[in-house]
């Protein structure tokens, strides 16, 4: 459709920045850097195309790229974007760009290899939210791996080894089954586009077994609850930068897969499994909040802390199908999605400036304990200013984007059901506590050590940084039209979508979803 | 009009951009001047649109500045609605606002140099708190004029978001981002309700519009809720709304924020006790009138929290020793006041007394301010006395702001208070009888405690220590023409706007009226029907058993605080004595404090560490994911034991096998 492969730029240009990174060495150190922020700008730049060029009229994909990779077994390059993943492209260019900058002085042990893991990570992520093959998809997904693995083994902190093969196995396990699920749907449809898996018929056994190796591979990932416990691990080990990008993105596969994988290829399962998904996020809200509260550590404060948030994302995806079974009530799934949506993309900008705060003490205590800080905004009047900013947006302070997501999410589950709202909405209070309590014991009150009398306050790069997470968070917080317009069409299309049932001709007896030919009839 | 409108609302905002932002450039005198000038704006133009509604000129303006989202078909609009009652509330706000703007510049100005409590928060503090507390203004205006619930919920957030900035503002103190953090919770405890409250609007009526939900809402009158066993639509969204007033409005059990929030200086607490902040709650509820008026069950449960918040705090206060905190908890009881007028319908009469209030209680802050300052920064009055001569116009003032506390005749709040206790005399709703009897004998309560703290601080001997003594003396013309301006209203403004707000048909006259009352609840028909002009009311009110009560209260203040206390100060002891577990009941403030610190915050900790320590770390962590390691690393040695490298174990296992296949096949 497209002329210009903007979408393999995006990707591709990253990744070749990476390898030009890692071959011009340490030996310039100045340089390496520079040549990593400039790709990372670039792409930033270049995906900004897509956001400009993208249709969002029309649920179809758009910036369509496809040619045959392995002709034998069907498998294509294949690629596009729709209202889904090109909001998630753009979050994953513009918070590389902070990355990058936030490495910039820390990192002094191979700087330049440092950056070029993040640049080709970068290109990776892309690649995963652009594939609609589903072997290209696999093999981005689980190349994923291999950049974090190396940043948080190589720059982690003491405890890196465990932290690293815990994120590993745990992570790579869920997507066995996953790869598992996609050659068998190949069997089927004899393609692996996932366009087509959209339109495969299935039955009910099969989409019961499909869906959950699709949760076990994405539930990791988000992660929900049980499988949750590698990412405060992971992130009280990983460099900054790791941090950043593991919880502004990464956890974002996960919610991005169960919207492109399992609601709108598996519809029968889901509306009959959603229940299981709806407790799980709930359980993430209310149980992990109270776990939050009692942390030590500021980032695994903030990772429980994005636990939480996340379970307003699958929330917000699963109250769907209860939605769409109960004719008493009208709309509301549309507004769950694109809730889940925000929710995703804001999480990506607030929890990413909070983990660079915590780097900033970081770099100059090296201590994420809270009990070591005390009265910081005496010495780092800057700091303290940002930090209870972000800390404001993460318990959803209307006017940052931290409450666009929730509120959407809490006002179409109230739709659902009012006994999940009211738990949803104890986030009210449980995300302000546990944050604002952290916030009071390391911002305010009297400079508690020498440590913390001898803080300087933020240098213009981190200044740069934050404030620009900053700008970004008022804005959409004020004004998120924009982000929903360019989503709103295809969630109307997979609601749609999700809302017919897709048994084969011989199973639409056991329906529960409204069966194809009656929702036609409403169609005319 | 629009503009104007617009202007009203950013000329704050862009004050509290300016200092908070160029605050270093600008320097304190320019900081203080870009903020004034932003809330005088707004102050004279709101006063404009006030008396443009007085003449009966201008017209309700209902409209959209943008669309923030949409999503679902529900559109979301930042938009303002400007009716009498948005009006009244504008004008309120500003006024106190700019007469609190310009009192901190004398109340501020040693800030950085005398404060005794060390270290200050950053070096351009002084810029700093400007723009705060013009930011607070920004904030209650656009929840005051709003035209939809989202926005509402906007203001209604930023403004406890600026609260938490400025309680916390001496943020070295301990107990200053102790309260800041107390109160930020407390008030979200109070939107847990508030949000759900909007989402029922949003599922039932499909709109966030006001005036889309109120034409719907006698449609569904009737409707039902299948919770509970079944609640009727009206009840749920008015409590769930009224849970959220709660908090911002400090009824009793989400009051305890707002006595801690004294930490903050004084002319915060002026302006978050009189004019923002803690009116945002009654306000709403009288701006959702046409809901409320649906739901008897949820008027009841207003009276009855109202009214037990009015007598209940009322008595703390007779107990309390800083002088900022006898003015807190007189707040907490006048709020009562208000809040039991929404709950008999008579919403009026609630904005009426909050406008009164906000004026007279601004003046008493201000005034306790003045206080503070001369006594070099000591708050506790049983080490004051006599003050009247060294501060000659804080007394004046002051004692204008207790008589027209007390509600004594001819003074603002005689008006508003004696409105609010015949029109809940005239309930018929559940609770009405007690809310009356409460309210009444309440009357009498704040009469003691205002003219306790009042003979204590400017009355009788004098307390304070010699040097303190020695440096008494008035306080320059910044904080006292304040003190002078908001005196006339504290005097006046009953008698002139008794007549259109009460009486007359002012609410309801055009085609839109903000306040909607149901006939069988309008319990202000009685003053109407009775009325005979100002001076008959204060002609009738001295021969009502309220003021009785007043002046009681008022005698026997002066006997104990005044004649007593100064013939020998022990008195105090020997009423605590006298009082015994009375007194040590009111002194722990019912328990609510000891029981929210060990019961919820304790509570929700150990919860926490439970969740965390036989959750994740045992049962997931050490039974799922280490345990599964283990399990395959046992697993793996039992299967390395078959891998023993002996070519006849693997000769014998192979032939086991062949045997097996075999079997197998030929079976089939």
């Amino acid at each position: 459709m497209n002329e210009f492969p903007l979408l393999t730029l995006t990707i591709w240009l990253p990744i070749i920045g990476g390898l030009v990174v890692l071959a011009s060495g340490d030996q310039e150190k100045s340089l390496s850097k520079w040549t990593a922020l400039a790709f990372a700008v670039l792409t930033f730049l270049v995906s900004l195309g897509l956001w400009i060029g993208f249709d969002s009229t029309t649920a179809q994909m758009q910036f369509v790229e496809r040619t045959s990779w392995i002709p034998s077994f069907n498998v294509e390059y294949f690629l596009g974007v729709d209202g889904l993943s090109m909001p998630l492209i753009v979050l994953t260019t513009f918070i590389s760009i902070f990355v990058v900058i936030a490495g910039w002085e820390v990192i002094r042990y191979k700087p330049s290899q440092y950056m070029a893991a993040f640049l080709i990570m970068e290109g990776i992520m892309v690649g995963v939210f652009s594939a609609l093959d589903a072997v290209l998809f696999y093999v981005f997904w689980e190349a994923m791996l291999i950049p974090m693995f190396i940043i948080i083994g190589v720059w982690g902190g003491p405890n890196r080894v465990y932290a690293t093969i815990k994120f590993f196995i745990y992570t790579f396990l869920g997507s066995v089954f996953m790869l598992v699920a996609l050659i068998y749907m190949y069997f089927q449809s004899g393609s692996f586009s996932i366009l087509d898996f959209h339109a495969l018929e299935l039955g009910m056994t099969a989409q019961t077994l499909i869906f959950i190796a699709f949760f076990l591979a994405f539930a990791v990932k988000v992660p929900m609850f049980p499988v949750h416990t590698w990412l405060p691990d992971a992130h009280v080990e990983a460099p900054t930068g790791g941090s950043v990008i593991l919880a502004a993105i990464m956890l974002k596969i996960g919610g991005y897969g169960f919207l492109r994988f399992s609601l709108p290829i598996t519809p029968d399962a889901s509306a009959d499994l959603a229940w299981v998904i709806i407790a799980l996020s709930l359980i993430a809200i209310v149980y992990i909040g109270f776990v939050a509260l009692v942390q030590q550590d500021m980032k695994k404060l903030i990772a429980y802390s994005s636990i939480a948030h996340m379970g307003f994302v699958t929330l917000g995806f699963f109250i769907v199908f209860t939605l769409a079974l109960n004719p008493s009530v009208t709309g509301g799934a549309v507004m769950g999605i694109e809730g889940g949506m925000v929710q995703m993309i804001s999480h990506g900008f607030i929890s990413g400036a909070l983990f660079l705060c915590v780097g900033v003490l970081y770099d100059r205590v090296h201590s994420r304990e809270i009990a070591d800080y005390g009265g910081v905004i005496n010495t780092m009047p800057w700091f303290g200013a940002f930090m209870v900013y972000f800390a404001m947006a993460n318990a959803g302070l209307p006017g940052t984007s931290g409450f666009v997501g929730e509120f959407m999410v809490i006002l179409a589950t109230f739709k659902a059901s009012f006994w999940w709202a009211l738990l949803a909405a104890t986030t009210l209070i449980l995300a302000a506590a546990f944050t604002l309590w952290m916030v009071k014991r390391v911002v305010f009150g009297e400079v508690k050590n020498e440590k913390v009398a001898a803080l300087a306050d933020l240098d213009l790069r981190e200044r740069i940084n934050l404030g620009a997470l900053a700008a970004v968070v008022l804005l959409f917080g004020l004004w998120p039209a924009p982000l929903v317009n360019v989503m709103h069409v295809t969630v109307e299309n997979l609601v749609a979508q999700v809302g017919v049932c897709k048994l084969p001709e011989a199973e639409r007896g056991e329906c529960v979803l409204p069966r194809p030919e009656t929702v036609a009839l409403i169609g005319h | 009009m629009e503009n104007v409108y617009l202007t009203i609302v950013l000329a704050p905002l862009l004050g509290a951009i300016a200092a908070g932002f160029f605050g270093a450039r600008l320097g304190r005198r320019g900081a203080h001047r870009a903020t004034i000038a932003g809330v005088a704006v707004s102050a004279v133009l709101s006063l404009w649109v006030l008396a443009r509604f007085i003449w009966g000129e201008a017209t309700v303006f209902n409209g959209p500045v943008y669309t923030w989202l949409v999503s679902d078909g529900m559109r979301f609009e930042v938009g303002f609605l400007v009716d009498k009652l948005t009006a009244v509330m504008m004008a309120t706000v500003t006024f106190v606002s700019l007469m609190v703007h310009l009192y901190t510049i004398g109340y501020m100005a040693d800030d950085e140099h005398n404060w005794p409590h060390g270290a200050l928060s950053g070096k351009n503090s002084y810029q700093r708190f400007f723009s705060y507390i013009s930011l607070f203004t920004f904030s209650m205006l656009m929840l005051v004029m709003s035209n939809n619930f989202m926005q509402l919920f906007f203001g209604w957030e930023a403004v406890g978001l600026v609260s938490y900035l400025l309680i916390g503002f001496w943020s070295t103190r301990e107990s200053a981002v102790f309260a800041n953090l107390k109160a930020f919770l407390v008030n979200r405890v109070g939107d847990f309700g508030f949000i759900l409250g909007i989402a029922a609007v949003g599922m039932y009526f499909g709109s966030m519009d006001y005036a889309e939900v109120f034409a719907k809402a006698p449609e569904l009158a009737d409707e039902q809720v299948a919770i509970f066993g079944g609640v009727s639509l009206m009840t749920l969204i008015g409590i769930l709304l009224f849970i959220g007033a709660m908090g911002k409005s400090a009824q009793v059990p989400l009051h305890v924020w707002l006595p801690d929030s004294m930490e903050g200086p004084t002319p915060i607490s002026a302006l978050i006790h009189a004019a923002t902040m803690v009116t945002a709650g009654v306000f709403m509820v009288a701006r959702m009138s046409p809901l409320y008026e649906l739901s008897e069950t949820a008027l009841s449960f207003i009276l009855i929290v109202g009214a037990s918040t009015a007598f209940f705090m009322g008595l703390i206060g007779l107990v309390q020793n800083d002088i900022k905190r006898v003015v807190a908890y007189s707040t907490l009881s006048q709020l009562g006041y208000m809040v039991t007028a929404l709950g008999a319908s008579a919403y009026a009469a609630g904005i009426f007394h909050l406008m009164t209030h906000a004026f007279f209680k601004a003046l008493l802050f201000l005034a306790a301010g003045s206080v503070i300052i001369a006594m070099h920064h000591k708050q506790d009055i049983s080490h004051m006395g006599g003050l009247r001569k060294y501060l000659p116009i804080t007394w004046l003032t002051a004692l204008i702001g207790s008589l027209a506390l007390i509600g004594f005749p001819g003074f603002s709040g005689f008006f508003s208070k004696d409105a609010i206790i015949e029109a809940v005399g005239h309930s018929q709703l559940f609770g009405a009888g007690y809310a009356t009897v409460l309210l009444t004998v309440g009357v009498f309560v704040t009469a003691l405690y205002s003219f306790r703290m009042y003979f204590l601080v400017f009355h009788g001997r004098e307390r304070m220590d010699e040097h303190t003594r020695h440096h008494l003396h008035e306080s320059p013309w910044v904080v006292t023409v304040p003190l002078v301006l908001l005196a006339i209203p504290s005097v006046f403004i009953g008698w002139f706007a008794v007549e259109p707000m009460l009486i007359g048909d002012w609410w309801t006259t055009g085609d839109w009226s903000p306040i909607v009352v149901a006939h069988e609840h309008d319990t202000l028909h009685h003053l109407r029907e009775h009325w005979h002009g100002q001076a008959a009311f204060v002609e009738h009110g001295m021969h009502a058993l309220p003021f009785y009560l007043a002046m009681a209260g008022l005698a026997l203040a002066a006997l104990l605080w005044w004649v007593l206390h100064a013939w020998n100060p022990r008195i105090d002891e020997l009423l605590q004595v006298f009082g015994g577990p009375v007194t040590r009941i009111l002194q722990d403030k019912y328990g609510f404090d000891d029981f929210n610190q060990r019961f919820l915050a304790g509570g929700s900790r150990n919860l926490g560490r439970m969740f965390w320590i036989t959750g994740d770390r045992t049962l997931i962590d050490g039974g799922m994911v280490n345990g599964s390691a283990r399990t395959v690393g046992r697993l793996a040695l039992r299967f390395r034991q078959l891998q023993t490298g002996y070519l006849y174990h693997y000769a014998i296992a192979m032939i086991i096998g062949l045997v097996g296949l075999l079997t197998i096949f030929v079976t089939l």
